[in-house]
């Protein structure tokens, strides 16, 4: 009992008591450790990488150089010329030319306006000051010795550039008005897409929810289809659908689906299941009590929906409206195919790592992209906090009550979406089947002959089953011990929610601006995991990293329902953390790792943007022979290998379906009472 | 079989502190518990009373002090190294796992062949009465027979020393009363010293050797069922446990209570003359007199009161007395069937009843917060 003596209002001063970690401490720890040290290494680092890279700059400096000629007879007369001098007279190079990349070579014999390889003139070239590089043909030469040569060579000698930190890159990009107008591009694009989306989601959403219309569960798993499907599918189907050659090319009046109007349509179409999904989940769970007091006020049924279907469904809408706009933004597949000249942030990023080799402009413009995707990745966990459990326990579900009228109209609204999105599809595989569009209608099977086309052929169709396999049994693995780890050890709250942290990060970060950060850690000759560039290994950690927040959040939400105190039973029972782990946390939590597998699956199969950067011959995939197909021109086989993808995302589903159902009969026996 | 709270020194709890931040959840604590005692932490919710099993347990480690086992200082061990079975309010039971290998569970991985495991199985089933439920899964089970479970499991591998965590309170009340004397019982059986956390006082009346009252981090008094109920250590203490009567009153000269101008004769309560005081005392401990009784000479603590308003409690009445001496509160009194008969008692009439001096109780006025 406190004695009468010591005040109680503050602790004694002492030591904290530190707890004496057990072998399962040391276990857990270590486990959170090496996840953690995986998220930094396959994503901290790289985008450290990159950010450096968008603030390197290279410039030739003529300076620091210095050349002799000779006469004709190959004498040196000992004159020593510098070639700044030499440009200041001849004017060969503007300033412009001196900006370049780190791969810039610039040639020198330009300097002399009546060099000719073939006179007799001999030259000497020497770095005048350290850090000079030159190369003379492949050669290259950083000491300060001359190095003489005739003509014929001197042809082949090429100054090597300075690299510097600055904001070069960034003030070039912002001057240079065809790269920076894909900001204000990128952004309308978005914006207009997700209130299109959103719009059309709703409507749907509501439709399956709160009406008696007919054929819900099918309209249902036509809505999800297009998560099946890469994102440049239905680029290739508006092709065909309003491209030149078009088939309804009339509807559009003459403008032209090269553009905005394709990116719109095609956005709407693969962002609409992820908008459809959680505007339902959000409709869903309505308060039925709500409805019966607005009908007791005789509150019209449009007072109604605005007054209680609308707030009910608010932070459903923002949060749908959110990872749309951040979809389309990020997404390059859809508008490399389809956009035409109308230039997108992503697409940006593409041309300027593929088609110019400017490595450091493809990071500015990774940077610049990353914003609005961080913001609106920020706003959106905002909005979610915010989110308050809306539904107590005494809630009464709502349920719908029949409407002829209305249920017929939603019919036919449902009817009209779903068959946009079949429609999509079915012009896809109809392109896949036909010979030669418009010329040869008829059905054939030569446009699954991938092997004869660029791409890759079949083997990146079975290098794209491998990836998806790969990727959901590691990825679930890693991502589900991980959330374990986090979500039940002891103690250790600052690397926890460290850990949390790092782990929200992927779902901010696109696929593309990934994808490049990758180049620059994994490609650099510096590093010691250097070998795994261009093999599966690094598609495989591209493909987890990338989609590691959704699985994780589906894994702390599933261990959050396990009881809180398993740990502590199993502790002093002593018995391991990874006993209780194997025999318990798992086989309860299976429905959601066998979500998570098969979300890392499809995802894996249709990902272009993630993988896009990293793939090397050997390892080309599906949807990337989609990519390249659709670029060489062969948009029938494109076509025909997207819907293989199509197909093989759908048989994984039912696959998975049929195995959570047996599985779940046989282990979850427990499940029913 | 029976046997007695006497053994020697098992668990010794000095200087305990907990924090939570800011807040300082378990103030000073020192407790001793000794082997094959039966002790209830008992006190309203937020006393601490969860947090220092928890510190016992080492699951949430105390910020200061110490904690001996067994004589062996287990201040900062993890669960896993100390030895303890423990019961939460939830049950906790695996879900996946059959009742066998719930129980089993603990058992795996200690040396035991797989029949000696079998065998105890069925010997801890048979001892909490489910010898036929071993094949079924705990959702198949009821809340009773749950938690019932959950205590052969915590008690497998005979740990030195079991704790409870509210393990009735999400159960009904009739299976409550039944489980009550059940685990008192197989307590009795194992003389395993137990914890139990409860903020039920019937429970911790019924079951304890010992009762730990606790109140806002502190311990407000250690002491048998009947020394609690009895002789509670404060005011806390007299107002958590059962009914009780509370008067403002003043200290008389003679170190008698005043109640208006009489004053009342209670036993040693060691206050100085003048200091206000609350006299309390429980309504059952009021006896009653027919109106103009007379008392003895010397004892003078009879008083004239009002029968404003009686209540049928079933096995007693409840009243509730009034008279000008206690300003505007009531005092409450439980009066036997009989006595009410015997002795005319009905709403609005006079009475006379006596507060025993040997059941009257002083204590110092709570300070104000």
């Amino acid at each position: 009992m406190s004695s009468e003596t010591t005040d109680l209002t503050q602790l004694p001063p002492g030591p904290v008591i530190k707890r004496k970690l057990s072998r399962d401490d040391i276990v857990m720890r270590g486990g959170m450790v090496v996840i953690a040290l995986y998220l930094v290494v396959t994503l901290a680092f790289p985008l450290y990488a990159m950010l450096s890279k968008s603030f390197s700059t290279y410039h030739f400096e003529l300076s620091n150089y210095e050349m002799q000629v000779s006469d004709q007879e190959g004498v040196f007369d000992g004159t020593v010329l510098n070639p700044a001098d030499l440009n200041t007279s001849t004017g060969t190079y503007s300033d412009a030319d001196f900006s370049t990349g780190s791969d810039g070579r610039l040639p020198v014999a330009k300097l002399f306006p009546d060099f000719s390889f073939r006179s007799p003139v001999m030259y000497q070239i020497r770095n005048a000051l350290p850090g000079g590089r030159f190369l003379v043909g492949s050669t290259l030469h950083d000491t300060s010795d001359w190095v003489e040569m005739d003509s014929n060579t001197f042809r082949r000698v090429q100054l090597r550039p300075v690299k510097s930190t600055g904001m070069d890159n960034f003030v070039n990009y912002f001057s240079t008005p065809a790269l920076s107008n894909s900001i204000k591009n990128s952004l309308i694009i978005a914006v207009i897409s997700t209130v299109i989306t959103v719009t059309l989601a709703f409507w749907f959403a509501y439709a399956l929810n709160r009406s008696c219309m007919r054929f819900k569960g099918m309209f249902r798993l036509i809505a999800m289809a297009p998560i099946l499907v890469p994102s440049l599918l239905p680029g290739i189907a508006l092709v065909y659908l309003f491209g030149n050659q078009g088939m309804l090319k009339e509807l559009l009046f003459g403008a032209s689906i090269y553009g905005p109007i394709g990116i719109v349509i095609g956005s709407v179409f693969f962002t609409f299941p992820h908008a459809f999904l959680i505007i339902s989940t959000a409709l869903a769970i309505s308060d039925a009590r709500l409805y019966e007091a607005a009908v007791s006020l005789r509150a019209s049924p449009w007072r109604t929906f605005w007054t209680v279907t609308i707030p009910s469904a608010r932070y459903g809408l923002i949060s749908a409206g959110f990872v749309v706009f951040n979809l389309v933004i990020t997404d390059f597949g859809l508008p490399k195919v389809i956009g035409g000249q109308f230039n997108m942030l992503a697409v940006d990023i593409y041309k300027q790592v593929i088609g110019q080799q400017n490595f450091e402009m493809g990071a500015v413009v990774s940077v610049v992209l990353i914003i609005p995707a961080i913001f609106a990745f920020a706003l959106d966990r905002y909005v979610q906090s915010k989110q308050v459990a809306t539904l107590s326990s005494r809630s009464v579900p709502f349920q719908p009550s029949p409407d002829a009228k209305m249920d017929r109209i939603f019919l036919i609204y449902s009817s009209l979406v779903g068959l946009f999105i079949i429609g999509i599809l079915a012009v896809c595989q109809f392109a896949a089947l036909i010979k030669f569009w418009p010329y040869d209608l008829s059905l054939s099977l030569n446009n699954y002959q991938f092997d004869k086309m660029d791409g890759g052929g079949w083997g990146s169709y079975y290098n794209s089953i491998k990836l998806g396999l790969l990727t959901a049994v590691i990825g679930t693995s890693v991502i589900f011990f991980g959330a374990y780890l986090v979500e039940k050890s002891n103690g250790f709250r600052l690397g926890r929610s460290l850990f949390q942290m790092i782990a929200m990060l992927p779902m901010a970060i696109p696929g593309m601006v990934l994808g490049l950060a990758y180049i620059f850690f994994f490609n650099n000759p510096a590093n010691p995991l250097n070998w795994i560039y261009g093999t599966m290994a690094i598609l495989v950690i591209s493909a987890v990293t990338h989609f590691y927040t959704v699985s994780h959040l589906t894994a702390v939400t599933a261990l959050k329902q396990m009881d809180r105190e398993f740990e502590s039973v199993s502790a002093s029972l002593k018995q391991p953390t990874l006993k209780l782990f194997s025999r318990v946390t798992v086989p309860v939590c299976l429905p959601a790792v066998l979500d998570i597998s098969i979300y890392l699956f499809v995802n894996a199969m249709t990902t272009v943007s993630a993988v896009v950067f990293l793939y090397s011959p050997k390892t080309s995939l599906a949807s990337i022979a989609v990519l390249n197909m659709d670029d060489a021109g062969d948009i029938a086989p494109a076509a025909a290998m997207g819907m293989m993808i199509f197909y093989t995302n759908a048989a994984a589903r039912i696959l998975h379906l049929i195995a959570s159902k047996g599985i779940l009969r046989r282990t979850q026996a427990w499940r029913a009472r | 079989m029976t046997q007695t709270a006497s053994g020697d020194l098992y668990l010794s709890i000095s200087n305990l502190w907990k924090a939570f931040g800011d807040f300082i959840a378990l103030k000073d604590i020192s407790l001793d518990i000794n082997e094959g005692e039966f002790i209830c932490f008992l006190g309203p919710s937020g006393c601490g009373k969860t947090t220092l099993l928890r510190a016992i347990a080492g699951l949430d480690l105390q910020t200061r002090g110490s904690v001996q086992q067994d004589g062996i200082d287990v201040s900062n061990l993890p669960p896993s190294e100390r030895d303890f079975g423990i019961v939460f309010q939830s049950y906790a039971l695996f879900p996946n796992l059959t009742i066998e290998k719930n129980i089993a569970f603990g058992l795996e991985n200690t040396g035991r062949s797989k029949p000696e495991i079998t065998a105890r199985v069925s010997e801890l089933l048979e001892l909490v009465g489910l010898p036929e439920q071993g094949r079924k899964y705990p959702a198949q089970l009821s809340g009773g027979q749950q938690q019932r479970i959950a205590l052969a499991r915590a008690i497998a591998t005979k740990p030195g020393l079991l704790l409870l965590d509210e393990p009735l309170s999400a159960l009904d009340a009739k299976v409550r009363v039944h489980l009550r004397h059940e685990i008192k019982e197989l307590q009795r059986k194992l003389g395993v010293t137990t914890v139990m956390v409860t903020h039920d006082q019937e429970e911790a009346l019924t079951m304890a050797d010992r009762i730990v009252v606790m109140n806002q981090g502190v311990i407000e008094q250690v002491g048998s069922p009947t020394e609690i109920y009895r002789e509670p250590a404060n005011l806390f203490v007299a107002d958590f446990i059962g009914e009780m009567n509370q008067i403002n009153t003043a200290v008389a000269p003679d170190g008698q209570l005043w109640l208006g101008s009489e004053r009342l004769s209670c036993n040693g309560h060691g206050f100085t003359q003048g200091s206000s005081v609350v006299a309390a005392i429980r309504p059952e401990d009021i006896i009653p007199h027919q109106a103009g009784y007379v008392p003895d000479a010397g004892n003078s603590n009879c008083i004239e009161v009002l029968m404003q308003e009686m209540e049928f409690l079933g096995s007693f009445w409840r009243c509730h007395l009034q008279s000008d001496r206690f300003g505007a509160s009531e005092l409450i009194a439980d009066f036997s069937i009989n006595a009410v008969r015997r002795l005319e008692l009905g709403e609005g009439r006079t009475m006379v009843v006596e507060l025993p001096e040997n059941r009257l109780m002083a204590f110092a006025q709570p300070e104000a917060n």
